[in-house]
């Protein structure tokens, strides 16, 4: 049973790694075959022997953006969390909140970083978590406020007959069936943090992050280093989606979903 | 019939104001439900059946008239936990387990951890089900949800229970094991039962009374009495039980005849 397992496992992980050695292999081909300046497109070799010099640092800048992203979504995630339950209780708390939302969702989240930077001073971590929080809001308010409106009416009329509070309802019905959609927001919002923290370093500020060594290194030429911070983000993006996955998984058991 | 009423309704009139105008859903409901008595609702769709229960129930508020259920009115009723109630939908919280889900009524109304698992411990044991304490109601079937569903509407031993079609999603195998399983609980608890359904058979099975409604607007067209000598399986076959289905099924065409067989009181309205 267990060799059937690991062999049908070994199944589905095979098709996209191939599929990936071939992108790789294509990519070098094309580079070396085409004989492509490393300044439109590096070779993936030359990646690699970048990324190996400069791998501590990598790890380093890696880090800085972490934990701006961390802090970020936490705090935008608990915001968004909290206002869309005060939108569910309160009307008028939703008839405030709810268009804005749509609103400011429109509008880009990352112009604010100068703004932020010069607000805050472009030496404070605030500005660039600050654009974090603010990003990670929205998906995290609109999903959460999603899953509190969908009550089905039979629990509505059974916490009536039961004479259940309002704060009663919002804790043994709203919320706890809120729960999938909330974690859908923050899968959703656990790639947008990374995302949010290194673009927000490309304006400025403290110069530690994997977005301040991305443009630092393009500026510099150094194409292949600047792709090595680049794979960096990359790996820094899926980590946060795989932990978000992870906590839906532990968190959210009573719903068997596909991720 | 001089008897406590249970529930007491005069007069009952519900309008419902809708986009394409006034629905008149009930018009002059009157009905006294006897303490200790089963009595099921039925009627075509439409005729504002389930409406009733849900004034009895207090989550439907009547546009005229009178409910005085246990003696007092519905919202004093509903907020005294006079009454549990089932619907046709179990409804029961996913992410609770079956045990959690049965202490729900006892926990929103303070009652101490110990004692709320003791009686879901005894409720649960009584419809069946004390295996699957810890289990998710999704891992249930859906005649095993509505039986956790009949133990959370009965774990404040309230005098009344509500019944929207409880059984009607089931299947007719389960739907009759169900029956039996709710008049074994009934005779244990002694409890005043109002139940809607549309099955002339479950109504009759079930029921010392069949009211007897028709739609636009719903009014209540017959009280059929049913005597049945027993209340197990022999009663399916039983003549009373056949003419019971008779005068009910009379009643729903509208041909309200007196007296349709022995044991059948009949009272026009």
């Amino acid at each position: 049973m267990t060799g059937a397992l690991a062999r049908r496992r070994a199944a589905l992980l095979l098709p996209p790694l191939l599929a990936g050695v071939a992108a790789l292999a294509i990519w070098q081909a094309v580079v070396v075959l085409g004989r492509i300046a490393t300044f439109v497109l590096p070779s993936p070799t030359a990646i690699a022997t970048a990324f190996g010099t400069v791998s501590s640092d990598v790890v380093g800048a890696a880090t800085a953006t972490g934990t701006t992203a961390v802090v970020g979504l936490v705090a935008g995630s608990a915001a968004g969390v909290l206002a869309a339950v005060l939108a569910a209780r309160l009307r008028l708390v939703d008839e405030v909140l709810s268009p804005l939302s749509a609103a400011a969702n429109a509008m880009p989240i990352i112009a604010l970083a100068p703004m932020f930077n010069a607000m805050f001073g472009s030496t404070s971590p605030v500005p660039r978590r600050l654009v974090v929080a603010v990003a990670v809001f929205f998906p995290l308010f609109v999903n959460t406020a999603r899953g509190l409106r969908q009550v089905s009416p039979v629990h509505t009329e059974l916490m009536r007959s039961l004479d259940a509070t309002g704060w009663a309802f919002t804790r043994h019905v709203r919320l706890p069936g809120a729960v999938p959609h909330l974690f859908t927001g923050l899968r959703l919002a656990s790639s947008l943090s990374v995302i949010a923290a290194v673009v927000a370093e490309y304006f400025g500020g403290r110069q530690d992050g994997l977005g301040s060594r991305i443009t630092s290194a393009a500026s510099g030429s150094a194409y292949p280093r600047a792709w090595s911070y680049v794979l960096g983000a990359v790996a820094l993006g899926l980590a946060f989606y795989l932990v978000a996955l992870l906590l839906e998984r532990l968190l959210s058991p009573h719903t068997r979903r596909s991720p | 019939m001089s008897g406590a009423a249970a529930v007491e309704i005069r007069g009952l009139e519900q309008r419902f104001e809708t986009a394409r105008g006034s629905v008149h859903a009930l018009s002059g409901i009157d009905l006294r439900i006897e303490a200790g008595s089963f009595v099921s609702l039925i009627g075509p769709s439409g005729c504002g059946k389930s409406t009733l229960l849900r004034c009895i129930a207090d989550l439907v508020t009547p546009t005229a008239g009178e409910v005085v259920v246990g003696g007092t009115t519905a919202r004093r009723a509903r907020q005294e936990h006079h009454y549990g109630i089932a619907f046709q939908a179990a409804g029961l919280l996913d992410w609770r387990t079956v045990q959690r889900n049965v202490e729900l009524p006892l926990e929103l109304h303070g009652v101490g951890r110990r004692e709320r698992a003791a009686r879901a411990a005894h409720l649960l044991e009584m419809v069946g089900l004390a295996d699957f304490a810890r289990m998710r109601p999704t891992e249930l079937s859906g005649g095993m949800q509505q039986r956790v569903a009949i133990a959370r509407a009965l774990a404040e031993e309230p005098p009344l229970l509500l019944m929207d079609e409880p059984f009607g999603a089931l299947d007719e195998m389960t739907r009759e094991r169900m029956q039996a399983e709710l008049l074994a609980i009934r005779a244990r608890t002694g409890t005043t039962v109002v139940f809607v359904t549309h099955s002339i058979a479950e109504a009759v099975f079930c029921s010392t009374q069949v009211v007897v409604m028709s739609a636009r607007p719903g009014r209540i067209v017959r009280v059929v009495d049913v005597d049945l000598p027993t209340r197990d399986e022999d009663a399916r076959e039983h003549p009373s039980f056949f003419a019971g289905i008779t005068a009910v099924r009379e009643a729903l065409r509208g041909r309200g005849v007196r007296g349709v067989a022995a044991g059948l009181g009949g009272d026009d309205r």
